[in-house]
């Protein structure tokens, strides 16, 4: 059953789209979910030192592959946006769905590297830096897991050329979850 | 069908066919409705306060006649004790006064006040309250299963909360912590709604300073929620895993901190405080400029102040940890930047002091409640100065006189702002007049009692009792005849508080089937959700009839006109 917007939806005081409006708050709610927990790495990892040698047991290539994949499915999603601005639905789906194979792709790697980890007895229990590498990577994970279901619906739609402006605001969150991966990657990957 | 939005005058004649209960569920449990919704969130919340006081009245009575068998309990043992207690604190602020003061009125009237339809996501809407109602359920589903509920206070400090060997309670802290995070996504998604539509949705020609000061306080208090309680969601994934996969995030031998949490909690907690108090001051205001007919003292400074509050209350979170350990250097810091937030709180008192004076005031039983406000919070507020004060706060310390400081915040807050704000738009919500004999009474039996309450409990707290003691027959020097006899008139005028409230629930009732018809605006106010219906119908108005907004809410006694009020929506 079509869903009737209210008027308040159409309506925009700002001029800012409804849409786009609550994404950004959206994501600033994120940004001190995420600001929280790597604040708190970070103060912990300089009053410990010693976390340095467990750092060291990840695999930077691994975390860089991760980077560049992400890096490479946030491009799509531009490419995604371009093509719902011009009316193109079936386009811009195409390239959503190049940017969840990227998520997957993602995720696929993060489970062999972290397999590999836990076979090696690096679990989240062994010391607190690991903890903390599991916790911030784990619930970025979510983030990309929840991207990827989102944006399987959003492409849905756009294929059949409904709610394109969907296609932006999932965009805006897609290059959110690369951020977040941008910060990850350094503190839990590069800093041994 | 999970998409129909109900129209609320067909349920007139779906009410009388037995054959369409899904209809009923429809309208009243999967609606997207915001007044519907605001319904749902309000008596959520007033139903759990009634659990949040009955709580009360178990522990009071052990407190002040240990060891009876309280009437309608039994005998409370220590882990029942330490469960009341926490449960009580965690049901009254997140289970009440943040549903019923923030979601029940910021749904209601966010898009009435501005001359919408409804809120700018309707099923987002929906699903915030049906998160918050899982979060309510889990959280009393806790309270029954092995062990009993968590008993470790609503702050719920590392390691006791960590370490189930210390607690007790293995699964019902869990199952207190996942509640508590469920509240917060609900929180968050009812925030965002409100934000987007108070910026986004409002009427024709309503500019940034003709919204009322309820508005702007409801959407201030969102974000000032959303700002502060990342940094706590973080946290409570950390303890979930200390908790139940044996994670070390707050063991120090393990290489973490416990006074993490305290940080991490308090950063939240404390501009918490002020998420709960700027609604109530915005009811306060609203409902003290229309019964004193007098447009408010400052519009731009009410506003300004709330923001500076906003942003000062990210600064004072570390008073709540003076004793715990941290760097003296730092407790100075956090002394003066306390003492600070005094300043603009002072502020709007003076604000709505200043408004009283010289207007024509009529006391009507929301006027009482409002006047009531200013006068309790201002000892509330007062009695913060000795704790933060990081000097007198090592005597001051979890003692009964911080117990009674907060109450004396948080009950004009939760209910004094609440009863204010309920008896002032109940004619709006059910189109009938509250009986104002019988609020009266309620109102006078509801005061009276709480300083009664408390007031003794300064008075214990200065004489050294302790917060978290079960039976102070245990601590000689505290079982003293005159101190008993203290905490007795507590008790007692806490069964006399509670026992005016079936007052309040009977005019409730009976206002709503039998009480005078209201009409559009019995008060003669100027906001726009008094130029429609009493209920509103779906769509608030006909669709061609919005409301376009010509002037500020806050016009009364103008010179030039007749009557004493100016409705935002008349042309001039």
């Amino acid at each position: 059953m079509a869903h009737a917007k209210p008027l308040a939806t159409l309506r925009s005081a700002t001029g800012i789209p409804t849409g786009r409006l609550a994404v950004w708050w959206v994501l600033a709610s994120e940004v001190v979910i995420f600001g929280g927990l790597l604040g708190v790495y970070l103060m912990h990892r300089i009053g410990h030192p010693e976390w340095a040698d467990a750092a060291a047991h990840t695999q930077t290539w691994i975390g860089a592959l991760n980077t560049f994949v992400l890096l490479t499915s946030s491009f799509t999603a531009v490419l995604a946006h371009q093509a719902a601005e011009k009316g193109n639905g079936k386009e811009a789906a195409k390239f959503l769905c190049f940017t969840i194979l990227g998520a997957m792709t993602f995720l696929v790697v993060k489970s062999f590297e972290w397999y590999n980890e836990i076979s090696h007895g690096y679990t989240i229990t062994a010391n607190t830096f690991w903890s903390f590498y599991y916790t911030a990577a784990g619930l970025h994970a979510l983030h990309v897991i929840a991207g990827a279901i989102i944006m399987g619906v959003v492409a849905f739609d756009a294929f059949r050329g409904r709610e394109l402006h969907r296609v932006e605001l999932i965009g805006i969150y897609w290059h959110f979850v690369d951020v977040v991966w941008i910060f990850l990657f350094p503190l839990l990957y590069i800093a041994k | 069908m999970a998409d129909t939005v109900v129209d609320v005058h067909q349920h007139e004649h779906a009410g009388h066919d037995g054959h369409h209960d899904p209809h009923w569920i429809v309208k009243y449990l999967w609606s997207t409705d915001h007044k519907i919704i605001a319904m749902q969130y309000l008596f959520t919340g007033m139903f759990m306060g009634i659990i949040g006081a009955y709580m009360a009245y178990v522990f009071r009575m052990q407190l002040a006649f240990p060891g009876i068998s309280v009437p309608g309990f039994g005998q409370v043992s220590p882990g029942e004790y330490n469960s009341l207690i926490t449960n009580h604190g965690s049901i009254m602020i997140f289970w009440v006064a943040m549903p019923v003061l923030i979601a029940a009125f910021g749904n209601y009237l966010i898009p009435l006040m501005i001359g919408a339809d409804d809120m700018v996501f309707p099923r987002i809407n929906r699903l915030s309250y049906q998160i918050f109602l899982v979060s309510a359920i889990i959280l009393l589903a806790s309270l029954f299963v092995e062990g009993g509920g968590f008993g470790g206070a609503w702050t719920s400090y590392p390691p006791l909360s960590a370490e189930g060997d210390y607690n007790q309670t293995n699964l019902g802290s869990s199952l207190w912590l996942l509640a508590v995070a469920l509240e917060f996504v609900a929180f968050l998604l009812g925030g965002i709604n409100f934000i987007t539509t108070l910026m986004n949705s409002r009427a024709p020609g309503m500019k940034a300073y003709d919204i009322p000061m309820v508005l702007w306080m409801i959407v201030i208090a969102s974000i000032l929620f959303m700002l502060s309680v990342g940094p706590l969601i973080a946290g409570a994934v950390m303890l979930f895993f200390d908790q139940t996969i044996n994670t070390g995030f707050y063991d120090p031998t393990r290489g973490g901190d416990p006074i993490l949490w305290q940080h991490l909690f308090w950063f939240f907690g404390h501009p918490e405080v002020y998420v709960v108090l700027l609604p109530a001051i915005g009811i306060t205001v609203d409902v003290i400029a229309t019964f004193a007919r007098k447009k408010i003292f400052g519009y731009k400074l009410v506003l300004y102040t709330a923001v500076a509050t906003g942003v000062l209350s990210f600064f004072v979170w570390a008073h709540h940890q003076f004793i715990a350990g941290i760097d003296p250097r730092m407790a100075n810091v956090f002394t003066i930047t306390t003492l600070l937030i005094s300043v603009p709180i002072a502020e709007l008192l003076f604000v709505m002091i200043a408004t009283l004076y010289g207007g024509s005031i009529r006391l009507t039983t929301p006027m009482l409640w409002a006047l009531a406000f200013i006068a309790e919070f201002l000892i509330g507020g007062v009695t913060g100065i000795f704790l933060g004060a990081s000097g007198a706060d090592i005597y001051f310390h979890d003692t009964y006189f911080v117990l009674a400081h907060f109450h004396y915040t948080f009950f004009p807050i939760a209910i004094i702002g609440t009863f204010c704000g309920f008896t002032y738009w109940f004619p709006k919500m059910f189109g009938r007049m509250m009986n104002d004999t019988l609020g009266k009474i309620h109102f006078w039996g509801t005061i009276i009692p709480f300083n009664f309450i408390f007031i003794p409990l300064f008075v214990l707290g200065m004489g050294g009792q302790h917060r978290r003691i079960y039976n102070f027959q245990h601590f000689p020097e505290l079982a003293g005849p005159e101190m008993y006899s203290l905490r007795q008139i507590a008790t007692i005028s806490l069964l006399i508080m509670l026992a005016f409230q079936a007052v309040f629930f009977f005019n409730m009732f009976w206002s709503w089937f039998k009480g005078e018809k209201a009409g559009k605006n019995p008060w003669k106010a100027n906001t726009l959700e008094w130029t429609t219906e009493s209920p509103p119908g779906h769509g608030n108005w006909p669709p061609d009839q919005m409301p376009v907004v010509y002037r500020g809410p806050y016009e009364y006694g103008h010179p030039d006109r007749e009557e004493d009020y100016w409705p935002q929506h008349l042309p001039s």
